[in-house]
């Protein structure tokens, strides 16, 4: 097997997902745009050895849709000759977009690849694509069927997290995200928005708030009356029966942030890294995807690190860095409460909550913040990795070269 | 070809009317001769070039019920038996067979003439599809009339296109709730909705839907025409996708999954919605087909149908007794049940008079009764100026020689064998001979209660269920001694009030209350397991119970369940009790006086606004907590299933239970037993008696004797019969 290098990590800023946001006027395709322009520029790449552009995008319809990553090299002037997929694990999407074009390095049919994602939110809203998982009786009903946010809610209730617990959870997100980008810890890989005239249109993640464990406690409970209402508590207790009633805990402010951006990551072996004059730093080691309890439906990196550790013999003794994206608090309280994990070495710079989760892009993106820390303390190993709708997980261990 | 069920009478200008008038019977149902007869209509309308447009009307009453469904059950005898020789076959058979009256109805409304649909009343299920099938609907303005598609409730779905055509009259939310849940409408509702397009008198019906045909400029359906647009939008507009993800969360909560038709109901106008509606009638077909093939709709159009239909028309009323309807009906003591027996006599027409000793309970009575048609005439189904005839013929009264006259007698008073002697003498003084004398106990027995009577003969058990006005079963109970005259007035009775009975024999806890018993007990013994209580009450909705078995002990009351336990020890004997089950009992009433929803607290914790959350204490009296993990959900459900259908079983073995149906019936509307099991015999007779003794041997093995099957049922299983087979009704025996 040929072993896959990652040469360079780049991400947009994050903007508020709404009309007022800064990235409201950026189509999706100029945000991809931007990340693949980035990724030509920093490395003074010749595109012509660019195998491909996988692009992860979760509601790709409307300006996203009909395969976005071509429309990026053509926006992005790569040549004709590079092709373009777009892909769709849902929140895992720009992670599993870089494992996608990892396994074909590492099969030895591709030389470099360009891998990441791209999410407007405020201009095509989530679930704007459509999901027979979610409508269709046929899929809906097998697979318990319940929005994303009632899950992350039964998990608080299943696994014990209390309102308290979740927001505290989320006060340290923005406290980590705010020090981080004081110290300057993104600048290595956020590439500022620019206009046509080279303008700047945003340089800074926008999501991230002052909260406190007060102003967090105002907040209400985002889905317990739609809940009630439309029978999805009742599914969740169907599928876990020993749950009497479902705790709602979760609100805007212990939930990742809506937000647009991309990002994206240069891959390569290391003769195609040579030949365009670049230093790998870091190498792709392992990865998996599972599926796992529909009803849960955000656990999979619970089971999916599992399934990658028994696979490659690691354990957490071998992993100095955890990245795990933060959909909602009680995906990451439940990760370090299953695997008994210390929380310093769980995103250290923060995560979604408090800067916000750009879904098709986020997997890269958090991939380049594991990479850039690995690089700033000086550690060796990183385990990143995302819950995925519907039950599904997807993971990726870096390793420092 | 001639009609056999239809005239047809066409006038001058080329109006057709066929009127459908079947020969001896007094309702009009979709049988082969009705769909043959559909066939040359339709062909007519669309070959004749004298007709210029047609009305479908109907000689009775009604319209129409709907299709036969002893004709499905007959469909159903073949597919089965072709089955085993060539499957794919037999399937095509029965899918060409179930889709060709939705075939015919959609010739009718693209036939290219007009064609309106004159409702007499009440036009149910196919004969409501007809209807929607027709250009134009117009009703007789008549009371009583129903509406609707109520095929869910027998583990079927509209076949002949109704759940495309509703689907395309009102918005996505409106229709699926209407199909899944099987309501029935009144003629103004249905007006409301836009699925009847008039209310007329009834004598101008024919006229009106006459005169529609003639002006009638464009003989399509809406959903025919170019531009036509979905009332509830797109299935992929933001909104129409919404109503589905909340619909099928509201299938789950609603059903566990039980009933696949409900399902299937939900796919036919997901998928059917999105496709032209010659598509949809294909999906909705096939759906159909699979829903008929299924065992729950089996299970439930025997027993919720067809059984329960047999045993309201006296299927086990003595055949020589001739009509003993009671005129004049009295109801000793005027608690809770006293009132809605009161009421629901009263309102059959029955002249009532209420006894009890304390006035403010006789005000009760009458102000509960006064409250209910008050309800009743709200909700359209009573005159307003039936109230004032109701309170009339409701009389109350503490002077016992008011039940002078009276043919029946009904003791609703305490559960105590002393009073309600003293009750039966005081009344007994003032009856004729003729006269009945019923007692409401659910746990005293009869012949026991018979021995303070004067006439024991005359002495019969009626069992109510509460609440009243909402339940539909009765359980008559008979005495050592009750004679077919006493069952015949009871019968009578309980047809005039427009329940369903089923007659049992005389037994502690007689049939309804025994069985329930034993899932409630499972229930107690869950918990003391360690099975989180949580658990317990969710598998038994997963099962398909109404209410898990720790909510409903709750309703009853704790501290009955306690004092029926403790005196079946003293009586029987501790081996007769189960110590677990003594200990939580004896936890619960005896030290911490938790008794149920009557003192707000019992398993659950009660606020004053009605609320309830398990009582968060449960784990002091409980076994220890097992990790829920490692418990058997599946065991679970299992396990409350099968020990009410070997309960069920014994009351067979034991004669407490003579005919099945009312085993089937008796169980799903006394206290809820899952019904798209079509009840606990069917239960056991659909997975197979052997099968079923192997299971409850297996439980037995782990869990204890209470699951030992029996001598009947042993043999039974030995020579592969089922309870339908060897205690066939009277009907099949004939047959």
């Amino acid at each position: 097997m040929t072993d896959c290098y990652i040469y360079d990590a780049v991400r947009t800023p994050r903007g508020r997902g709404k009309a007022d946001g800064a990235l409201h006027e950026c189509t999706a395709l100029h945000l991809a745009k931007t990340a693949l322009d980035a990724i030509r520029d920093r490395n003074d790449l010749d595109t012509g050895l660019v195998d491909d552009v996988v692009l992860g995008c979760v509601d790709p319809i409307g300006e996203q849709g009909g395969d976005i990553a071509r429309a990026a090299v053509f926006a992005s002037g790569y040549g004709d000759h590079v092709p373009g997929i777009q892909i769709n694990r849902f929140c895992a999407s720009g992670l599993e977009a870089v494992n996608f074009a990892a396994s074909r390095v590492m099969a030895g049919q591709y030389d470099m690849a360009v891998a990441g994602g791209v999410e407007s939110m405020s201009r095509i809203p989530m679930g704007s694509s459509g999901a027979a998982l979610a409508a269709d009786p046929a899929a809906a009903l097998p697979g318990y069927f319940i929005p994303q946010g009632i899950a992350a809610d039964l998990i608080a209730t299943k696994y014990g997290f209390s309102r308290d617990e979740v927001d505290a959870f989320a006060v340290e997100s923005q406290a980590r995200a705010k020090s981080a980008w004081d110290d300057g810890r993104f600048e290595k890989s956020v590439v500022p928005v620019r206009d046509i005239n080279g303008l700047t249109i945003a340089d800074r993640d926008e999501h991230l708030r002052e909260t406190t464990m007060q102003s967090l406690g105002g907040l209400n409970a985002s889905f317990a009356q739609l809940s009630s209402m439309a029978g999805f508590d009742a599914v969740a207790i169907q599928a876990h029966p020993e749950v009497d009633v479902i705790d709602h805990v979760h609100h805007a402010g212990n939930s990742s942030g809506i937000v647009d951006g991309a990002a994206a990551v240069l891959i390569g072996t290391r003769d195609a890294g040579k030949a365009a004059g670049l230093t790998p730093r870091a190498k792709i080691a392992s990865f998996a995807t599972i599926g796992s309890d529909p009803a849960l439906q955000l656990t999979g990196p619970v089971d999916v690190t599992e399934k990658l550790f028994k696979r490659t013999g690691m354990t957490f003794g071998d992993i100095d860095l955890i990245e795990i994206n933060e959909a909602f608090s009680s995906i990451v309280l439940r990760y370090m409460q299953a695997f008994d994990l210390d929380p310093a070495v769980v995103n250290v710079n923060g995560g979604a909550i408090a800067m916000g989760h750009p879904l098709g892009a986020t997997g890269a993106m958090i991939l380049g913040t594991a990479l850039d820390e690995l690089e700033r303390s000086d550690k060796e190993t990183a385990l990143v990795t995302l819950c995925v709708a519907a039950g599904m997980g997807a993971a990726t261990v870096i390793e420092r070269v | 070809m001639a009609l056999k069920t239809f005239t047809l009478d066409l006038d001058a200008d080329g109006l057709a009317l066929f009127t459908w008038d079947m020969a001896g019977t007094s309702m009009n149902v979709i049988n082969l001769d009705v769909m043959a007869d559909l066939e040359t209509i339709v062909t007519r309308l669309e070959t004749d070039e004298a007709i210029t447009g047609a009305v479908i009307a109907s000689g009775k009453q009604a319209f129409s019920g709907g299709a036969d469904l002893s004709m499905l059950e007959t469909a159903l005898k073949t597919y089965h038996a072709g089955r085993k020789m060539d499957p794919v076959a037999a399937t095509e058979a029965l899918h060409s067979e179930t889709s060709r009256l939705s075939k015919l109805l959609r010739r009718l409304e693209t036939c290219g003439k007009p064609v309106a649909c004159a409702l007499s009343g009440t036009a149910l299920g196919g004969g409501f599809e007809l209807a929607l099938a027709c250009h134009y609907r117009v009703a007789a303005d008549t009371s009583g009339a129903k509406f609707g598609l109520p095929e869910v409730k027998v583990g079927l779905l509209p076949g002949a296109g109704g759940t495309q055509r509703i689907s395309r009259i009102l918005s996505h939310q409106d229709a699926l709730q209407l199909l899944m849940q099987g309501r029935e409408l009144r003629a103004r509702q249905a007006k409301g909705m836009g699925l009847i397009d008039d209310i007329v008198p009834a004598n101008a019906l024919t006229d009106v839907a006459k005169a529609w045909v003639r002006d009638c400029k464009t003989p399509t359906q809406a959903w025919d025409r170019k531009g036509f647009k979905l009332p509830g939008g797109r299935v992929w507009s933001p909104h129409g996708a919404q109503t589905f993800i909340a619909a099928n969360a509201i299938l789950r909560r609603e059903t566990a999954l039980n009933y696949p038709a409900a399902r299937m109901i939900l796919a036919c106008v997901y998928e059917g919605l999105q496709v032209p509606i010659d598509t949809g009638l294909t999906i909705e077909s096939r759906y159909f087909t699979k829903a008929i093939a299924s065992p729950e709709a089996a299970a439930m159009i025997r027993t919720l149908f067809l059984s329960m239909q047999e045993l309201n028309k006296g299927a086990r009323r003595p055949k020589d007794v001739p009509d003993r309807t009671p005129k004049k009906v009295g109801v000793i003591g005027a608690g809770f049940m006293g009132c809605g027996v009161a009421y629901v006599t009263a309102a059959a027409g029955m002249e009532t008079v209420v006894l009890d000793s304390d006035p403010e309970a006789l005000e009760r009575a009458r102000a509960h009764a006064e409250r209910q048609i008050a309800d009743q005439i709200g909700k359209g189904r009573a005159q307003p100026e039936d109230k004032a005839a109701l309170l009339d013929r409701l009389d109350v009264t503490d002077d016992y020689a008011a039940l002078e006259g009276c043919d029946l007698v009904i003791e609703a008073v305490f559960e105590d064998t002393g009073i309600k002697a003293d009750v039966t003498q005081s009344a007994e003084a003032h009856l004729s001979n003729d006269a009945v004398f019923a007692s409401n106990t659910s746990t005293l027995p009869i012949t026991g209660l018979a021995k303070a009577s004067c006439r024991p003969g005359q002495f019969i058990g009626i069992h109510f269920f509460s609440p009243v006005e909402k339940m539909r079963l009765v359980e008559i109970i008979l005495g050592n001694g009750t004679n077919d005259a006493a069952l015949a007035t009871a019968l009578d009775y309980v047809r005039a009030i427009r329940k369903t009975p089923i007659v049992v024999n005389d037994a502690r806890g007689f049939f309804t209350s025994r069985v329930v018993a034993t899932y409630v007990r499972e229930g107690h013994i869950m918990l003391a397991e360690g099975v989180p209580a949580p658990m317990i009450e969710t598998a038994g909705k997963l099962a398909g119970m109404p209410v898990g078995p720790l909510a409903l002990n709750d309703e009853v009351a704790v501290d009955l369940a306690w004092k029926i336990l403790d005196a079946t020890r003293k009586e029987m004997g501790e081996d007769a009790v189960d110590p677990r089950q003594m200990h939580i009992l004896e936890e619960m009433v005896i030290k911490r006086g938790r008794l149920g929803r009557k003192n707000q607290k019992g398993f659950y914790d009660y606020t004053d606004t009605g609320e309830k959350r398990l009582w968060p204490g449960l784990s002091e009296i409980s076994g220890a907590q097992l990790d829920p993990e490692a418990v058997d959900v599946d065991e679970l459900k299992r396990r409350f299933l099968v020990v009410q259908a070997l309960e069920s079983a014994r009351c067979v073995s034991d004669k407490v239970i003579t005919d099945v149906r009312e085993a089937d019936v008796g169980a799903i509307l006394g206290f809820g037993y899952a019904p798209h099991t079509g009840g606990p015999l069917t239960y056991i007779d659909q997975m197979g008696t052997a099968t079923f003794v192997t299971l409850c041997k297996a439980l037995a093995e782990r869990l204890g004797p209470r699951f030992q099957p029996d001598v009947l049922l042993e043999e039974m299983a030995g020579a592969g019969e089922t309870f339908y087979a060897r205690f066939a009704p009277e009907k099949d025996k004939a047959a």
